[in-house]
């Protein structure tokens, strides 16, 4: 499995709109109107492999998660 | 008590009724002895999966909403690697849904029968029966279990679960955290409840109604069961009426013209100002063009609409579709498990967006667009589908509704009666503990 089949899935039930995963990967992270994120749908791009496990770490919560992608 | 008898041949039902053929005394649930009488005892197959090919070659979907092949969910549970449990969901969360209720307290047997078949096609060591809570449900299931505890038709025993009355309690994580002990309220997927479900066992989860047709399936076979309905989507299905007429559940052929379901159940299609089809995850569809549409999915995704659990909504042109539709999503933002972000803020969000969208005020473009918006912020972003079914319906509403926008932004509206079409559950009755 290379890289780019990996995608960014949110964990709704931990999610507490903590906002940290939008400072650390804004180039697919921002907030909707209450906070939680928006994530871009699809495959992570290889050069933001590194800033997505970035978040992926820093989320308190741990609801953010780096996932196979099923398609 | 003495042993039920079958009788010497049977003989199948026709094309209808199937499940809803009287078999007892009108007016209360069918006797074991009644049931065998009709259809004979429970058809074992003698081991696991035997069944489970003659399901796929009926092409049997499941009745409780997605219709997923039955055949294909359970093969999957049977090859889950552990000991599976099967649950029957009789939970019925939809208000506008009668259809599971009138299955367990007119031919309760049926669906008993159905749940051994599947416990002994997935090989299952637990069975649970999560029926809705209502009264006369529960006293017909409970008096079946005995009358089949007291004959020893069942191989496993039923364990009787008690579903809150919640829109989602159904939903099949949530039904795995009933079961096992918790609040019916929904899970993180994966993974997914047929692969770890009730107590993190592979867990078979069929509607009721599913079950009922398999103990037919059972009985008579694939050819039978497609003489209804059309070859890709065979069978029948429960409908359940109302809206210009009283609440009524019928048995209708897969495939049948929604214009014909209807007349059957006395709609005056001359009272009908829209159609609501597949309850509140479901769609709304203009009149005309409901009338045109038949009871089958691939028709209907067209139109963004599908079968789902068989809601059928007759809505009388004296009302406001607008005043309705936003009654009903605040209905639905108060049955969020208040779980999920996007669902514990957009649904109400979307409601109080709708109801200013029905005020002379805020019958514009903006308001539409407005809900364009929040609707993109709640699809597809919770653990279960409850937002995104609550943005479908919403959707359809706008789409079916829009000249009643223009109406309102002219200071006039449809609805010359207070009536409330749509029946919510209140929430006196809704357990704040979701259990």
């Amino acid at each position: 499995m290379t890289m780019a089949d990996m995608r960014l899935r949110v964990n709704w039930l931990e999610c507490k709109a903590r906002g940290i995963c939008a400072e650390v990967l804004p180039e697919m992270i921002e907030l909707d109107d209450w906070g939680y994120p928006i994530v871009v749908d699809g495959p992570v791009p290889g050069d933001l492999i590194d800033e997505a496990r970035l978040a992926v770490q820093s989320c308190p919560r741990l609801a953010l998660l780096l996932m196979p992608d099923p398609r | 008590m003495r042993t039920p008898q079958p009788p010497q041949t049977l003989t199948p039902p026709g094309v209808l009724p199937r499940l809803l053929e009287q078999v007892g005394t009108p007016g209360r649930a069918a006797t074991l002895a009644e049931h065998v009488a009709r259809h004979g005892h429970v058809p074992y197959r003698g081991g696991p999966g035997v069944l489970i090919s003659t399901i796929e070659q009926a092409g049997l979907t499941g009745r409780g909403g997605a219709a997923f092949p039955t055949a294909r969910k359970m093969k999957a549970v049977l090859d889950g690697g552990k000991r599976a449990v099967v649950v029957g969901n009789g939970a019925e969360g939809e208000p506008a849904a009668w259809k599971d209720r009138a299955l367990l307290t007119t031919n309760p047997h049926l669906v008993l029968d159905g749940l051994q078949l599947a416990a002994e096609a997935v090989d299952a060591n637990k069975a649970v029966l999560y029926v809705q809570d209502d009264s006369m449900v529960q006293s017909a299931v409970e008096r079946a279990l005995d009358e089949r505890a007291a004959a020893k038709v069942d191989k496993i025993e039923v364990e009787l679960v008690v579903a809150p009355t919640r829109f989602i309690s159904g939903e099949e994580s949530a039904l795995a955290n009933r079961v096992s002990g918790g609040p019916a309220k929904p899970r993180f997927t994966p993974p997914r409840v047929f692969e770890r479900g009730v107590k993190n066992r592979p867990t078979l989860v069929q509607n009721v109604e599913t079950l009922g047709h398999i103990a037919l399936i059972g009985r008579y076979g694939a050819p039978w069961f497609k003489q209804a309905g059309p070859s890709d989507d065979p069978g029948t299905m429960l409908v359940s009426i109302s809206g210009v007429v009283s609440p009524v559940v019928l048995e209708a052929q897969r495939g049948a013209a929604i214009s014909a379901v209807f007349d059957r159940a006395g709609v005056d299609v001359s009272e009908v100002g829209a159609v609501l089809i597949g309850g509140y995850h479901g769609a709304w569809l203009g009149r005309d063009e409901a009338w045109t549409l038949h009871l089958d999915n691939k028709e209907l995704k067209p139109k963004g609409a599908a079968v789902g659990a068989g809601v059928l909504v007759a809505f009388p042109k004296d009302r406001c579709g607008l005043h309705e539709t936003a009654r009903v999503v605040d209905y639905l933002a108060g049955e969020s498990a208040q779980q999920c972000g996007p669902c514990m803020f957009g649904l109400p969000a979307l409601a109080d967006t709708l109801h200013h969208l029905a005020s002379p005020q805020g019958a514009h473009r903006g308001t539409v667009d407005e809900i364009a918006r929040l609707g993109t912020l709640v699809e597809r972003r919770g653990a279960c589908h409850h937002p995104d079914g609550s943005m479908r319906f919403v959707r359809s509403a706008l789409r079916v509704f829009a000249p009643e926008v223009s109406m309102h932004a002219s200071g006039r509206c449809s609805g010359t009666s207070n009536r409330q079409v749509l029946p919510i559950h209140e929430a006196p009755q809704r357990p704040a503990d979701w259990k």
